[in-house]
């Protein structure tokens, strides 16, 4: 790290680790969780859902649960007061499927019911009847992209088709590798479930929702527009959010929660259970990638091609952005003048896929970090030389004709990974649990072969093409008191702690009060795309600056002073070219500010139909070095250790930056050997942590990360991201690694033991 | 109220006596904490015993809640994670986990605390190895357990330091 | 509705007789699975939590054997004396589910679920354990090999469960093993228990067949063409490996495939085989 300190920062202040507001009340168990949210009369929720994945409902008869004792009420599309449909691009997506129309994934909510016990709720789900023509369900993307299949949505089964063309497409290279890759569907798989409580306003005509959410504002629009309420009628209270990644960007049970609270005229909670949440958020896109990589023989891209398609299931969620994220990241973090791509989102009736950590990055970093590896087998070159010599640069062309503006110091993280030591040979007579097979004793020290394997990946921050993803604060000085006040979703990756720190920091003060995060301020914007530092953090810090500078101005009119002399040090202010010095706090004392501002990213364009266009904010690097342990015969596999040197522009909390790193290890290392929901014909068979496998303590490797800090002009604090690019590059070093120690291809991922060994 | 439950018994929890009325003989353990006593700090993440985030302990047992009928922990001694810390204040555990960067979402920290407790009274000392076994039950989706091995060394080292203060 | 918590097999058994709808409770840690998950709704429930029969173990050294309750769970079986007597029971303990789950999991709860991936069974079949049944009509013995009679079924009558399992201190040495796809807290996709004696070994294969399958071919083929004091070598390691795979009679399923399982009971066997002489 090239920190220079002169002082050390004050505690609490940007820079530190600083201790998080929430701390206290989650070690204790007092957090209040979306899930723990209760009110007096309150009612139980739950949702009926399709078993078939392509229906047509012929009837639904509730008769039966009415009749059971406690059940408060039930409702079906026919009650939905306002649009049945919701969506976050386009609103394909029914509230509840309606009888006549169709059922278009296994899961899909047809009826909800409000009864006295969640036990009652179960009895009168099973009570309700329901009627269905079922037919074949359309899973093969290819077909949807032929036209062969049946039209799933009157939208149609293609969600986008775009082209990426630039350069000179006649190029060929001396070396040409190619390879068919295949990534499974992903889960989030937060801890913490689906849950909210909704109370209606007392003369039924509106209605607050504490719901754990991505985006207040958002969801406010989408339940407003159902409920067929104004949006001031439609009131979001952030509750505590048990993790997201991605999977809290959709409407799932907020609408539902709604309807049935404003139906009975009490409270009602619906928190859904594991199997129910497999079925209630998107997933992470299932992908096919061709890519084919053209070099000199000394090892250097001169053209790539690919076509990249993505399985978006039944409803479009965000997956032409997902598309777009994927296919304007195909050539990773290197050079690259010529270029074809072809990439295809489409509807299938498999289950809803959407935004997942990474969001389309992940899919095509494992495509074309796989290439890199036959790339340099095929130049006889080692892995880590061949990715310094393609390594791009500050002031390179993206194949989207996009200039990389941003910091990007590839080569440094390359170079930093490559300097972490290796760890130490397994000794001769390892521990059972610190090698493949763990608690299993499948093997002992001669079965295993160590691999290493490296993944170096590029990731846009915030949204793109064109899209104003803007985010407010409001910092007010009351009675000598700092609060700040955002929609921010606070999702566990410490915003609050960072916004306590940049109000410090600015204002010279150590008590920071936060206000509710919920929808009485501007939008916030979205908990994704690695963007709520930059965002957020940029609002709150022009908020903060905007306090600052009329407390200030009100000093410096007061001790008839030259404003432009004054500045907070520390806790005090003081007039740079002289002795004066004040204490902030005696000077807020007396002082009412109340500042609100947005921050707005410099605007991004769409793509032309050759994909040409600036529509990328800025970039983030990182490079992964993975050591595994395989034991070849049985395929099982230990990751040892993973390395990695990150681009993060300046480190704003050191701890919470190792925590978003070593979790997002955790979840790339996830879908390199373990995760994947199997869906066979439309039915998810693994609905259930059973099944789904997500990495134990015993998984997880040991992490040595190193913050590559060069200060970033364009964020507003000098920070990236860091959420996203923990987990993309991690996924092919893995496969890298493993490759490496077995000899085999392993296109896919995860890589099931039978990949490995038979 | 519905005609489903029925169930009257008393749990002792924290040790304090609660009464149990009108409940469904299917309650687990978890809901009756969560729903019915007021203590809300083990958390339900997959109601089959695959996440540890409803870790309690009972007559000195780390078990999962979601699995325990609640009707049939009449008589036993259940602790909870609102039950660990010197009246109302942190344990050591609890602090560390703040110190170490072990908590961000937070959903799986209970669990988490209540485990490492059990792990600690019954072995002070361990190894990273067998914290990462006795710990294995337990899901984090956030940290990637690195911030938590810490939160627990960091523990069991201060302990250790303690308990060297005393004997001398 | 009710939850009856007996304190002695007496009583369990007079309460079954009297309600032989009641469900009985040991664990938890499969039926409340059901509860949760599946819809399971039991009437009356007979918990077996402070029976403290069921809870205990004991050594008959004149016949040697074991004798461990249905209640012992298996966090007790994972260390000490328990562990020390029969290691491959202890291995096998120490992979079922998480740490929570072993403090509450008992046999009894996995002789009464009786799935083919139930992590105790091989041993209890490679050891030919003898399971102790009582009902209203008394107790009787029956052999593991008759106990457990296709997936998730077994010989138990109405209102009979199972007080305790009996098994062979045997001179030799024991082992298990399993696959699953982590390192810890998994279900199994293919498990294996071998024992070796000074003039046979017995081998139990688990999650490959609708019931734990011992691979007697295997067995008998390696005791007539191995001298059991020296190292199998290359050849007769790879012959009893045949063996072993042909025994599994597996599926395809979300979990892995049949192929892979038939696999890897023949590397787990041919490892433990290898083992057993290190």
């Amino acid at each position: 790290m090239n920190v220079s300190v002169v002082s050390p920062p004050r505690s609490g202040t940007l820079g530190t680790n600083a201790s998080r507001p929430d701390g206290v009340a989650k070690v204790q168990g007092g957090f209040a969780f979306s899930s723990d949210m209760w009110a007096e009369n309150m009612l139980w929720g739950a949702t009926l859902r399709s078993p078939h994945p392509f229906a047509r409902i012929v009837s639904i008869d509730v008769s039966a649960a009415w009749k059971i004792n406690g059940v408060e009420v039930i409702v079906t599309a026919d009650d939905v007061p306002g649009l049945n449909a919701y969506g976050l691009i386009v609103q394909d997506q029914p509230v509840f499927a309606k009888v006549g129309d169709l059922v278009r994934y296994s899961g899909e909510p047809i009826a909800a019911v409000a009864a006295d016990h969640p036990e009652t709720c179960k009895r009168a789900l099973e009570a309700i009847k329901v009627e269905y023509e079922v037919f074949n369900p359309v899973v093969d993307p290819e077909e949807c992209i032929a036209g062969r299949a049946p039209e799933i949505h009157p939208h149609g089964n293609v969600y986008r088709h775009q082209r990426i063309v630039t350069g000179d497409l006649s190029v060929e290279g001396d070396v040409v590798v190619e390879g068919d890759y295949e990534i499974g569907m992903q889960d989030q798989a937060f801890l913490g479930l689906e849950a909210a409580l909704a109370i209606p306003d007392s003369g039924g005509d509106g209605v607050e929702l504490y719901i754990a959410t991505q985006w207040l504002h958002e969801d406010r629009k989408q339940i407003a527009a159902c409920l067929g309420l104004p949006e001031e009628k439609v009131r979001l209270v952030l509750g505590g959010v048990g993790g997201a990644f991605g999977a809290r960007e959709d409407i799932s049970l907020q609408v539902h929660t709604c309807l049935l609270a404003l139906r009975t005229g009490r409270p009602v909670r619906i928190a859904y259970g594991r199997e129910e949440s497999f079925y209630g958020h998107v997933h992470r896109h299932p992908a096919r990638i061709w890519m084919r990589h053209h070099a000199t023989r000394d090892g250097r891209i001169v053209k790539i091609e690919s076509r990249m398609v993505f399985d978006g299931g039944a409803y479009c969620s965000t997956s032409p952005a997902v598309l777009i994220n994927g296919i304007t990241h195909t050539q990773g973090p290197y050079k690259c003048d010529n270029a074809v791509v072809d990439g295809y989102a489409v509807r299938t009736n498999n289950p809803p896929c959407g935004a997942m950590r990474g969001f389309g990055v992940v899919q095509a970093c494992y495509a074309h970090e796989s290439q890199m590896d036959k790339l340099a087998a095929a130049c006889g070159i080692d892995p880590v030389e061949i990715r310094l010599l393609n390594a791009m640069e500050t002031g390179d062309k993206l194949i989207t004709g996009q200039v990389v503006n941003s910091v990007a110091p590839v080569e440094e993280c390359i170079r930093a990974t490559a300097a972490i030591p290796l760890p130490p040979d397994l000794e001769s007579d390892p521990d059972f649990r610190d090698i493949p097979g763990g608690s299993g004793r499948t093997a002992d020290r001669s079965h295993i072969r160590r691999g290493i394997g490296w993944g170096v990946s590029i990731k846009n921050l915030m949204y793109s093409e064109g899209f104003d993803d803007y985010s407010t604060a409001r910092c007010r000085i009351s009675n000598g008191v700092v609060s700040v006040k955002f929609a921010t979703a606070e999702v566990g990756q410490g915003f609050v702690m960072l916004a306590q720190q940049i109000a410090r920091t600015v204002l010279g003060v150590d008590e920071v009060l936060l206000d509710t995060i919920d929808t009485q301020v501007g939008s916030a914007g979205s908990t994704s795309a690695s963007r709520q530092t930059w965002m957020s953090g940029g609002a709150v810090n022009a908020a903060c600056v905007a306090v600052r500078d009329k407390v200030l101005a009100h000093v410096a009119q007061y001790h008839d002073m030259d404003v432009a002399n004054l500045a907070v040090d520390g806790t005090d202010i003081v007039d740079t070219r002289g002795s004066f010095r004040v204490a902030v706090a005696d000077v807020i004392s007396h002082l009412d500010i109340d500042e609100t501002a947005e921050y707005h990213h410099p605007p991004t364009e769409d793509l032309d139909e050759n994909g040409q266009g600036n529509c990328h904010v800025a970039f983030a690097f990182v490079a992964h070095r993975a050591v595994v342990d395989v034991d070849p015969e049985l395929g099982l596999v230990k990751v040892v250790q993973v390395a990695t040197a990150q681009d993060v522009g300046r480190v704003l909390n050191p701890l919470s930056c190792v925590g978003q790193v070593e979790g997002g290890i955790a979840q790339g290392l996830g879908l390199a050997v373990m995760e994947e929901i199997v869906v066979t014909n439309g039915k998810v068979r693994n609905p259930s942590f059973t099944d789904y496998l997500l990495p134990t303590f015993l998984d997880a490797p040991d992490v040595e990360a190193v913050f590559i800090e060069e200060f970033e002009p364009k964020s507003p604090l000098g920070a990236k991201g860091v959420g996203e690019p923990p987990c993309i590059s991690v996924t092919p070093a893995i496969a890298n690694a493993i490759r490496n120690a077995t000899g085999r291809e392993l296109p896919r991922v995860p890589i099931r033991p039978y990949d490995v060994c038979l | 109220m519905t005609a489903i439950g029925s169930e009257m018994y008393t749990l002792s929890v924290n040790g304090r006596e609660h009464h149990v009325r009108d409940s469904w003989i299917g309650e687990s353990l978890l809901f009756v904490l969560r729903e019915r006593l007021g203590l809300p700090g083990a958390k339900g993440a997959c109601e089959q015993g695959e996440c540890g985030s409803c870790t309690v302990i009972i007559d000195d047992k780390a078990v999962c809640s979601c699995l325990v009928m609640a009707a049939s922990a009449q008589g036993a001694s259940i602790r909870t994670v609102e039950g660990l810390g010197p009246d109302g204040r942190l344990s050591d555990v609890q602090q560390s986990f703040l110190d170490a960067g072990g908590v961000q979402c937070g959903f799986c920290t209970p669990g988490f605390i209540v485990a490492v407790h059990h792990l600690l009274d019954s072995n002070p000392d361990p190894s990273d190895l067998e914290i990462k076994e006795a710990l294995s039950g337990n899901i984090c989706r956030c940290t990637g357990y690195g911030r938590i091995l810490d939160a627990v060394k960091q523990v069991s080292v201060s302990r250790r330091s303690t308990a060297k203060d005393g004997a001398r | 509705m009710s939850v009856a918590i007996p304190t002695s097999v007496g009583e369990v058994v007079d309460l079954l007789s009297r309600n032989p709808q009641a469900t009985l409770l040991a664990g938890g840690t499969d039926l409340m699975v059901e509860v949760n998950l599946h819809g399971r709704r039991p009437a009356d429930v007979v918990a077996l939590n402070r029976v403290s029969e069921l809870r205990s173990w004991s050594v008959d050294s004149s016949r040697r054997t074991i004798t461990i309750g249905s209640g012992v769970p298996y966090a007790e079986m994972e260390t000490g004396e328990l562990a020390r007597l029969l290691p491959a029971l202890a291995e096998a303990a120490r992979t079922v589910g998480s740490p929570q789950i072993r403090a509450a999991g008992t046999l009894g709860g996995n002789l009464g679920t009786c799935s083919p991936a139930g992590d105790g069974l091989p041993v209890l079949a490679a050891l030919d354990a003898v399971i102790d049944v009582v009902g209203p009509n008394g107790a009787r013995q029956i052999r593991f090999a008759d106990f457990m009679v296709g997936v998730k079924r077994n010989a138990l009558q109405p209102s009979e469960f199972v007080r305790s399992v009996t098994l062979p201190l045997v001179e030799g040495w024991q082992g298990y093993a399993k696959v699953g796809t982590r390192n810890a807290m998994v279900i199994a996709t293919a498990s294996v228990c071998l024992v070796r004696t000074n003039d046979r070994v017995a081998v139990a294969l688990g999650a490959v067949g609708p019931t734990i399958i011992r691979a007697t071919d295997a067995e008998t083929w390696l005791a007539a063409n191995h001298t059991m004091s020296s190292r199998p070598n290359t050849d007769t390691l790879a012959e009893f490996a045949r063996l072993v795979r042909d025994a599994s009679r597996p599926i395809d399923d979300h979990r892995s495939t049949a192929a892979y399982r038939r696999h890897a009971v023949g590397v787990l066997a041919q490892r433990l085989l290898t083992r057993s002489y290190s």
